[in-house]
This record gives C-alpha cells, structure tokens and sequence, in this order.
C-alpha cells in the first residue's frame, strides 16, 4: 500500500484532501450541533452573541418539573426493559431454529423477519396502530411494547443467527452424549456460548427503542410517553415553553442514550447497528 | 448400533416411517418449531395489520369501494404530497450515495476507522427528533451556522435555513449520510484486497482500479443501499414537521397519512394513504434493482456479502 502511496499524482492528493475536508466539515457541523444544544440547556440568555450571556443549571430543574421527566423515564425504562426481554424469549430461540434447521419454507419465513426491518415503520406503523385501537390495546403501556417488539424481534433474530451458526454443532452432541436434556445443554452449554452474541443484540434492541419514534408515537396514550415522543411534543409546541428547557430535556435524552450506546459499542462494531441484518440478507 | 436395528425393525413393522421421522428428515422437528412463536408473533402484528390496512382502505366511509383512492388521486393537498416526498427523498438520497462512495473508498484504507465510525453512528442513535431541535438552534438565524457565514461576509443577511424545503433536506443528510456511509462501507470493505492489488499491478491507476474492479462488484451493494435510505428519506416525518414548513412546501405523504388518521379519524383513508406510500416505494426500490440489472449481471463476488 505504501508503494502505491509514494507515486501518487498531485490529482490523486487533491482528492484525498478533499474527501477529508468533507469527511472534516461533516463530523464538525454534527458536533456544532450537539453542541448547541448543550451550550442552549446551561444558557441564562443567548441572543445575537456566540455564547450565551451566563451559564446556569436551573433549565435541568425547571425541565425535570415541567415534563415530570421522573415519569416519562420510569416509562421508558419499563417499556423498553419489556422490549428486550420480551424480544429476546421470542428471538433467541427463532435464531438457533433458523440456524440448525433447513426446512421447506425457510427462505419465505427468513423474508417474513426481514420485512418489518426494511419497511419504515411509518408505512406499517399506520394500519399496525389501528389493528391495536380496534383492539383496545393502543393508548396503553402494552401497545407501545406490542408495537416495538415488530422490529425488535426480527432484529434479534438476524443478529443472533451468526452466532447461533459459530457454536460449533459437535459440542451439543456431546452435551447429549453425557446426558444431558435440552434445558440442561441450554442453559450450561449454550447459552453461556451465545452470551456475548446475546448481549450484543440486546444493548442494540436497547438503543434503538429508545430512539424508536414513530411506532412509540402513534401507539402511545398520555401516560404512556417515551422520553423521545416526550420531546416531539416539546418541540412541536415550542413557543409554549422556553427553548432552554426543551433542550435541557433534549439532553436529558441524549445522555439516555449515548450511555447505552457507549457501552453497546464495548461489544458490537458501529457498522453493526446498521448492516448486520444487510448482511443476512444478501448472504 | 441398537438404535439403528431399532428403527429399522419399526420401519419394517410398519411398513412406513412414522410420520415424525419423515417430518424429522425434512428439517421440521421440536428445534424448528423453536421459530413459531416469533412467526406467529410476526404474522399477527406485522402481516395481519398490514392486510388488514388493505382491506379497510377499499372500506371507505362514503361512496363505492375506490372512493379513498380516487379521493387521494383527485385532491391536490393531497396528491401532490407523493412529488413533495419524492424531491425531498430522491435528491437526498442521491446525495447521500455520491458522497458515501468516495468516502468509503478512502475510510477503508485507514486502520483506525473505529473513532470515524462512532462518531458516525451517533446521529443515527439520537435519531430524527433529536436531530430535528438540534438543527432547529444550529441553523436557525442566530445559530453557530449563519454566524460563521456572516463572519465571514460570504451573505450579509441569516440564510434561511429552518422551516423550509433546506431545513428538512439538511436533516436527511445528517441521519442518513452516516447511515449510507456505514452501508457503503461494509460493501467495499467485503471486496477481496487483492482484485485491486493484481490490477495495480497490472498497471491500472486509481481510476481505471475504481472503473473496473470495485464498481461492477459494488453495484448491487449500492442499489441495495440506495432502496434501503430512499425507503427510509421517504418515510422522513419528524423532521418535516419540526424543521420544515409542514403546511406547504414540505407537507410530505407521511404528514397527510397522520392527518387522516389521528387528527380525522378516518383510518380508512389513512389506511389508502399507507399503501399508497408503500407502492411508490416498492415502485421505486423495483425500478433501480432493474436498472441494477442493466448495469451488471454476474456475480457480486464478495465474501464478506
């Protein structure tokens, strides 16, 4: 590589320079922007100036008692806690069925789990969230997981399938050649094999429910808000409340999530959260 | 050994296997059924809703069976959402896709890409809201944006940027350039290094290298990326409610889907109006994996896929 680095023309440096400059401008004005944000939140006053005339932290109190944040945030949690463990009862075992098994119709059942996660919710969201009104589900707390788990569990599905594929088939074999039963190999032999493949898609099911906005949005009653819906309404009605304590909240949320992102990004490559079910599909 | 005699002397008593063996051969014992519960699952809140979406859009609350369709089509308010959508999701996509591809090209060749593709990854994390009120501060006329294009007099006065089309379109860019660039970059990093080693060697330049080599192998890969963020830029609402003028000039097909639905009631209507979004986008997503055709047939040799 270094001997093709050497005799490269100035048109070839130009270039490179230029992807970076790109590369620069775009991570910058991502930055400036979260930044902004948090440098609003701690502002007393930021009228026509760089920065604002003073920084306080009463914005975070004034937000927390405004949105009863405390609620919105048990609700959160709950929901997405109901997600992920609801996601991964149903999940784990479909992924280690797919993966063992080759059976008639395998191919339409593995399109039936790629659908919910390439069709935007927004276009199954609509008819999905009356099916729950006509059911009396929508407006609650149950609606909102019901509807999360749509692409939660094909997500978990297609991430734990490569893993499931890895676990090697002759160290289940002989779990069965020294007695032990189906609970038993699960639980001593592989689930502590999958584990790692487990948690990935877990934090990932965590991450992107915090964030899920449209299915949450269109299923959730008043007292069923997630921390992200919370906001869509700050900001929709923003002349109501100062633009402060909307952004306090606004960061309120994000700590909520680049917390969990932080610590997904200890297991899994960023190009994960998006590609892995890519992956399948095209393999 | 036994277990072999065993089953032959059921087999031969019974003349056939028993059905569960002749299940077990095909793939389809107690492992398989492991899948049923998520299909069913699936099949109730994914499939159902949306047949259900269908029928109930032919179930209009006046007039025959077309009426919400003919409705829709005959409505400029509401017609005309599909070419809003349509040129706000196609350019930016486009844009999207352009810039992706260089840059993929480049970050593949760094060894430290992990610092890049974190930081990447976090506006897809934070999501469309989030981005919405952060844009909304930065862009606005007295954000951080126009204060350095004043500064440095390339405009005399605050560009409006905010609620309008530019404002909407900027947000598309920053949730889906990372989302495209992490695509791309999964694509041209799965192609084997020594194709474009033999060619170097061979004495092909950069160019003739990315002409030749890396194009026909990552076209399928961008037409399925382009299909993935188009699908995703056109299903664009937050945004083009918070940030863009959602009356008129971004008033996009997901705005009149929710309107009709939880502002009138009608879900019959919103029903229509939802499949109507998802046959412009399967017409789309079909029409550029034809074109995918058009451009190369063969094998799109990677092993990493």
């Amino acid at each position: 590589m270094s001997a093709m680095k050497r005799d490269e023309p100035l048109s070839a440096r130009l270039w490179t320079t230029a992807i970076w400059a790109l590369v620069i401008f775009f991570v910058v004005n991502l930055m400036a922007m979260i930044a902004t944000v948090v440098v609003n939140s701690l502002g007393t006053r930021w009228l026509g100036t760089w920065l604002p005339a003073g920084f306080t932290t009463k914005w975070y109190f004034a937000a927390w008692s405004e949105f009863q944040l405390d609620d919105v945030l048990i609700v959160t949690f709950q929901v997405v806690g109901a997600v992920v463990l609801l996601s991964a009862l149903l999940g784990v075992p479909a992924a280690y069925a797919l993966a063992r098994r080759d059976f008639p119709g395998k191919k339409l059942v593995t399109l039936l789990f790629l659908l919910p996660l390439l069709v935007p919710s927004i276009t199954f969201g609509i008819p999905l969230a009356t099916v729950l009104y006509q059911a009396g589900l929508a407006g609650s707390m149950s609606g909102v997981i019901l509807a999360n788990l749509v692409p939660a569990v094909p997500f978990v599905i297609l991430v734990m399938i490569p893993f499931v594929e890895q676990v090697d088939q002759r160290i289940e074999a002989a779990a069965r050649v020294f007695g032990a039963g189906t609970l038993r190999m699960f639980v001593h032999v592989l689930l502590p094999l999958l584990a790692p493949g487990v948690l990935a898609a877990l934090l990932l099911v965590l991450v992107r429910t915090i964030a899920m906005f449209e299915l949450t949005f269109f299923t959730a009653g008043p007292t069923s808000q997630t921390l992200v819906v919370a906001l869509y309404y700050a900001v929709y009605a923003a002349g109501v409340r100062a633009g402060q304590s909307i952004d306090a909240m606004a960061v309120v949320y994000m700590v909520t999530t680049l917390v969990w992102l932080l610590i997904a990004l200890r297991f899994v490559n960023p190009t994960q959260i998006v590609t892995r079910a890519k992956r399948e599909h095209t393999s | 050994m036994t277990i072999a005699l065993g089953k032959a002397a059921q087999g031969a008593a019974s003349d056939r296997p028993p059905l569960r063996l002749v299940l077990a051969q095909r793939g389809l014992d107690g492992v398989t059924l492991l899948a049923l519960p998520s299909v069913l699952f699936i099949l109730a809140l994914f499939v159902y809703p949306f047949l259900y979406g269908l029928v109930l859009s032919f179930e209009p609350k006046t007039g025959d069976w077309l009426n919400n369709y003919r409705h829709f089509f005959a409505e400029p308010f509401l017609y005309k959402t599909i070419w809003t959508t349509l040129q706000l999701a196609v350019p930016a996509t486009l844009v999207n896709i352009l810039l992706s591809v260089p840059v993929a090209m480049r970050v593949r060749l760094m060894r430290h890409q992990r610092l890049l593709t974190t930081i990447l990854v976090l506006p897809i994390t934070l999501g469309t809201v989030l981005i919405a009120e952060g844009l909304l501060n930065y862009l606005g006329p007295q954000g951080w944006l126009n204060r350095v294009i004043m500064t440095f007099g390339l405009s005399s006065s605050p560009l409006r940027l905010v609620h309008n089309y530019w404002g909407v379109f900027l947000s598309l860019i920053i949730s889906g350039f990372p989302f495209t660039f992490l695509l791309t970059l999964s694509y041209i990093t799965g192609i084997d290094p020594s194709l474009e080693q033999a060619a170097a060697t061979l004495g092909a330049n950069a160019r003739a290298r990315f002409r030749h080599i890396f194009l026909p192998l990552i076209a399928q890969g961008l037409a399925i990326a382009f299909c993935l963020s188009f699908v995703q830029t056109f299903a664009v609402f937050p945004s083009a409610v918070l940030l863009g003028a959602p009356a008129g000039p971004t008033r996009v097909i997901t705005i009149a889907a929710y309107q009709a639905a939880f502002e009138q009631y009608d879900y019959s209507l919103a029903s229509a109006i939802a499949m109507i979004m998802g046959a412009v986008q399967f017409v789309i997503v079909v029409a550029v994996l034809a074109a995918r055709g058009l451009v190369y047939r063969g094998p799109a040799g990677s092993a990493k896929g």
